[in-house]
């Protein structure tokens, strides 16, 4: 019988019925009294010199406040970014300021010129189109080749070229990579770009700043994946507050995906002027702000070779890459292309030579940053790409060539850096083959044939390193952060337990999922657990959510916040039935002591810790609530094998998803419901991306798709009823839970699935045909397949 | 959005004279035009609401057998209630969404007259009768390229009178994000002949495709215009696909609805 509580069980999320039921309390529903709204004045314009800003007739339109403009910003902090990466040469990457308002220069559209603070939203607005701003045009710098060319237009006039960073990995490998290569039976080659993608969180992002005349204490209150890495670097770096007086709390967060990890200006500037004013200022970005203010993902161009030998063994893999980071750095936009990537170019497989170069450039667009999977997509993107490119030159079997060259030894010490504790890729393949009836696919194909439709069938690996990360290696890498996780856990008087957790959730499920391990371990029931989680006023500090962390990491912490706990109830247990503290055991929510009928409930003992009238004062201190930083030995690696069956029209090129089916290991799973929900959206998202996603900008750093007019998400009926498996289980050796995280697996493992399955069916039509850039619209399968 | 002011008349002359005002707009489903004020590309000093007049509303056969549509009918309700002519009835229902068809009107649509609209190559096709408050317009003069039509300013589109063919299709094939038409073609088979409209493909808006008609009426059948396609000349071309496309899909979709029409 399946459990109905604790790990292993599948209640639904308790959060969903305030979700659900309009009673969330998202940013924008918290109104502070006396609260004023800015309107940014953003630049439509991809490149130009500011010449001047004229602010007279706007400050003099009804409900202004005050408008604020760079100028007000001179002597503040720029937006720093978290992450240095040292290039191929042992230099620093490029980095330029990046300021609250443009100063001099706008560089995006998109780019805060102004901001206009006033009564209501809609003065603001008025105002912003009464302020003149003298624009000097510039020639855009968008394609990201051009861009590194000999005088090139520089988006950043202080830095010596466009040039963020040339970054090689592993460097000292190159000459025995390149001697693979001219030693190889078989080379495939392979192009490719992994298009930009806007992550539309179905909230979008909104700022309130407000500031405590009495105390000198700044608020914000944002919509962000780890509130206390914004006071940190909000409060450090741009506005010099210190953390004890500067709080920051992001309550219910409609979705991420990664978009939300970043420090924005906006928050800075809301926190600034609502100190400069002495009045709260709210800030709530439309869609179409959204789109040109929002962190962007991907967008990197790819070559990727193979090397092979006679018996189709791998031997080498060399990439090169251009990554854009827009205009300016975002928070975490330099690790994106390098650390998050380079070091999953092994994949699921055994090659012994890698080498990854990666050219970081800047350009006139709004700037890129991770998003849901961040630089892991891209990586299995290329390598599955290239692999199965590989299987059809050698006229082999996909899932055979795959099979013959998978990783079969644990832990498996890659060549680019990471160490892979544990994994079973023949174990999901296995389980993959059996869910997708392979051995039906011709049958299938006919059936489409005969409907005059060409049918394909697409497989892939993946492997991911998530549960980030141990902070010492991350400091080598050049992580300005670490990257533990912290919980306290308090047991209040009556047996109910409070986790203050530094993980954040915003749509994964962590107020039902985190109670499980706790209820699990004490023998309760899960309602006695309560997860509190988003304000750095009453949660030690943390991290926050992005990389599949929260379980692995977070869930670590509170595990080892609760054995504290343990450890103490059973002492004072032992007190009460007079016995020795190793003799004590807790099962079901009671304390017993071995080999007798003794036992005491979990609510006395509890009740004992805060009303010590019988207690062994002497030994223990009253109270029972514990904390506890873990941080993680190793990354965990979670992988998978995906299948994807889609049908194309040949007429018309549109591609429909017939099938898709997923096997993934995440090590140990605490409530499968959940795992299948963020796989299934996962998947959702990477098939956004193959087949419907592209943030396009035309040659004068214009976004061609800045709303959903042209932005095409995907929708209900754009997939399948998805298969998912999690059978196959190699716990991770390195967390109390085994747990490795669920997060990401489905966009990092589904694109590739796609595109190889609209290959197959093209090729199966007779077209030669060996990628498509994705987007896979109908425009460019049908534009493919007539020359 | 602006301030404006609004109005919600319940007859026909009424609504004439409040838009006479400077500036004023007639607000049908508001589905078009809110969102265009919401962005501020629009500034009506006043609304007048179409929703309130009666005679505006509903579907009705006329005397000479034409299916006559006032000009606030909502999608939905066409979708719903005109099942004496199913291709038009189809159209309707693959407008938008629910929320879209519940508030989406067909004279909003037709005087909107968006290069990418279902509803021009509905009325093309059908070689329909636009009426206003003033005079009777035929579809053939009606439309006159991309947002723009016949109408006078504070014109109101009364009533559409659909001719109702013997056998009609409308092939929609979708925009990947807005979903509105990429290209759309609607086929409408008369006594005397056939009428082939098409909707998105052209920079100069809906227009009848000609050359099929001519084929189709002498033989109503995909065989007829196999392999036929219109030039890419004056096609648009953009994110979501390039002339050639276009006018490739225009073959494939007619062929489509003339099958679908049987
Ligand atoms: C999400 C979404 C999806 C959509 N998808 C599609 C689609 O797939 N296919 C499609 O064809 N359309 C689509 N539309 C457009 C939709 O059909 C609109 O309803 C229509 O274009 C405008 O009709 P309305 O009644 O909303 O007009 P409004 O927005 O109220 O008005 C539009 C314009 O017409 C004028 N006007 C309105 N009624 C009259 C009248 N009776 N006489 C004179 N002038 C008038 C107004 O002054 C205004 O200029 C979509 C819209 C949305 C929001």
């Amino acid at each position: 019988m399946p459990k109905d509580n604790g790990i292993g069980a599948s209640p639904k999320r308790r959060e969903d019925v305030r979700f659900l039921s309009g009673t969330g309390n998202y940013t924008d529903d918290i109104q502070v009294n006396g609260q004023a709204y800015v309107h940014f004045l953003r630049s439509d314009i991809a490149h130009a010199k500011i010449n001047g800003i004229d602010l007279d007739a706007a400050s003099a339109m009804p409900g202004v406040i005050k408008i604020f403009t760079g100028a007000d910003f001179e002597g503040v902090g720029g937006i720093p970014c978290g992450w240095q990466i040292t290039d191929r040469h042992g230099e620093p990457m490029q980095e330029p300021a990046h300021p609250v308002l443009a100063q001099g220069k706008v560089r995006y559209v998109g780019d805060q010129i102004a901001a206009v603070v006033a009564e209501s939203v809609e003065q603001a607005r008025d105002a912003a189109e009464a302020i003149e701003v003298d624009l000097e045009e510039l020639p855009a710098v968008v394609d990201m080749k051009a861009a590194l060319a000999d005088g090139a237009t520089k988006v950043h006039d202080d830095l010596t070229s466009n040039l963020c960073y040339d970054w090689g990995f592993v460097e000292e490998n190159k000459p025995a990579v390149d001697a693979a290569f001219e030693a190889a039976a078989h080379v495939t080659t392979l192009e490719l770009r992994n298009n930009r993608l806007v992550a539309n969180p179905m909230e979008p992002r909104v700022a309130i700043g407000d500031f405590n005349r009495a105390t000198g204490d700044s608020t914000l209150y944002t919509t962000s994946q780890n509130p206390h890495v914004i006071r940190l670097l909000m409060g450090a770096f741009v506005l010099g507050i210190p953390e004890h007086k500067l709080r920051v709390v992001a309550p219910d967060v409609g979705g991420g995906f990664g978009t939300k990890i970043f420090h924005y200006a906006e928050e800075a500037f809301c926190t600034f002027a609502a100190k400069s004013l002495n009045r709260a200022v709210k800030w709530t970005s439309t869609r179409s702000e959204a789109f040109i203010s929002d962190a962007h993902g991907r967008d990197h161009v790819t070559k990727i070779e193979l090397a092979l030998d006679a018996e189709n063994n791998f031997t080498a893999v060399r990439t090169d890459t251009h990554a854009n980071m827009g205009a300016y750095l975002s928070t975490f936009a330099p690790s994106v292309p390098t650390w998050l990537h380079g070091t999953l170019m092994a994949g699921n497989y055994k090659t012994p030579l890698i080498y990854v170069n990666v050219k970081a450039v800047f350009t006139n667009t709004v700037p890129v940053d991770a998003y849901r999977g961040a630089g892991r997509p891209e990586a299995t993107f290329q390598l599955e790409r290239v692999v199965d490119k590989a299987a059809r030159e050698l006229g082999v079997d996909p899932i055979a060539l795959r099979r013959q060259n998978f990783i079969t030894e644990f832990p498996y010490a890659t060549p680019v850096a990471v160490e892979y504790d544990t994994g079973d890729y023949h174990g999901t393949m296995d389980a993959l083959e059996n869910m997708a009836d392979i051995s039906g696919f011709e049958a299938r194909r006919k059936a489409s044939e005969a409907r005059g439709k060409l049918r394909g069938f697409g497989v892939n690996c993946y492997i991911e390193a998530c549960g980030i990360a141990p902070s010492n290696l991350v400091g080598q890498l050049g992580a300005r952060a670490g990257l533990y996780e912290s919980a306290t856990v308090r047991v209040n008087a009556t047996g109910g337990l409070v986790v203050m957790t530094g993980s954040h959730s915003h749509g994964q499920g962590h107020e039902t999922s985190f109670p499980q391990v706790i209820a699990e371990m004490i023998g309760i029931d899960e309602s006695m657990v309560e997860i509190v989680h988003g304000d750095t006023a009453n949660t030690p500090m943390g991290m926050g959510t992005y990389g599949s962390r929260s379980i692995a990491v977070g869930g670590s912490a509170m595990v080892r916040a609760t054995e504290k706990i343990i450890a103490k109830a059973k002492k004072i247990a032992a007190h009460l039935m007079e016995a020795a503290d190793a003799d004590i055991e807790l099962k079901d929510g009671a304390f017993s002591v071995a080999g007798t009928d003794k036992s005491v409930a979990w609510g006395d003992v509890t009740l004992a810790a805060y009303v010590p009238h019988n207690y062994p004062l002497e030994d223990i201190e009253p109270g029972l609530e514990e904390t506890a930083f873990y941080d993680p030995a190793n990354f965990t690696y979670p992988s998978g094998a995906y299948a994807c069956e889609v049908e194309v029209d040949p007429e018309t090129g549109k591609v429909t998803i017939e099938a898709f089916n997923a096997a993934d290991d995440f090590g140990n799973i605490i409530n499968p419901m959940i795992v299948d929900g963020q796989v299934h959206g996962g998947i959702g998202q990477g098939i956004g991306q193959a087949l419907l996603e592209n943030a396009a900008y035309d040659e004068n750093g214009q976004l061609l798709s800045a709303s959903y007019m042209d932005y095409a998400m995907p929708r209900a009926s754009d997939v399948p009823f998805y298969g998912v498996d999690h059978s196959s289980q190699t716990p991770c050796t390195h967390n109390p839970l085994g747990v490795k995280g669920c997060g990401e697996a489905g966009a990092i493992g589904s694109p590739p699935a796609v595109i190889n399955a609209v290959v197959d069916a093209l090729r199966s039509g007779g077209h030669d045909i060996h990628h498509i850039d994705m987007p896979v619209s109908p425009s460019r399968v049908w534009q493919a397949m007539n020359g | 959005m602006y301030n404006f002011d609004f109005e919600k008349p319940s007859t026909i002359a009424d609504a004439v004279s409040a838009l006479g005002t400077e500036d004023a707009q007639a607000l049908a489903g508001g589905q078009t035009l809110l969102p265009t004020m919401k962005q501020r590309l629009a500034s009506p000093s006043k609304l007048v609401s179409l929703n309130g007049i009666a005679e505006m509303q509903g579907i009705c056969t006329g005397d000479d057998g034409a299916l006559c549509i006032g000009g606030a009918t909502t999608h939905a309700d066409v979708a719903a209630g005109a099942g004496a002519y199913p291709g038009l009835a189809g159209l309707a229902a693959g407008i938008g969404d629910p929320a879209v068809r519940a508030r989406g009107t067909i004279g909003g649509s037709l005087a909107n007259n968006d290069p990418s609209a279902c509803y021009p190559a509905g009325a093309l096709a059908s070689g329909a009768t636009l009426v206003t408050n003033a005079r009777e317009i035929a579809a053939d003069d009606y439309f006159q390229g991309m947002f723009t039509t016949a109408l006078d300013e504070g014109e109101i589109l009364t009533e559409v009178r659909f001719p109702v063919p013997e056998a009609s299709n409308y092939q929609k094939f979708e925009q990947p994000a807005s979903r509105f038409a990429l290209v759309g073609v609607f086929v409408a088979k008369f006594a005397d002949g056939v009428r082939v409209a098409v909707t998105g493909a052209s920079e100069e808006g809906v227009f009848r495709w000609t050359e099929a008609e001519t084929a189709l009426s002498g033989n109503f059948s995909a065989e007829a215009i196999a392999d036929m396609a219109p030039g890419s000349d004056g096609m648009i071309s953009d994110l979501h696909g390039t002339a050639a496309y276009r006018a490739h899909l225009v073959g494939v979709l007619t062929r489509r609805a003339v099958t679908a029409a049987g």
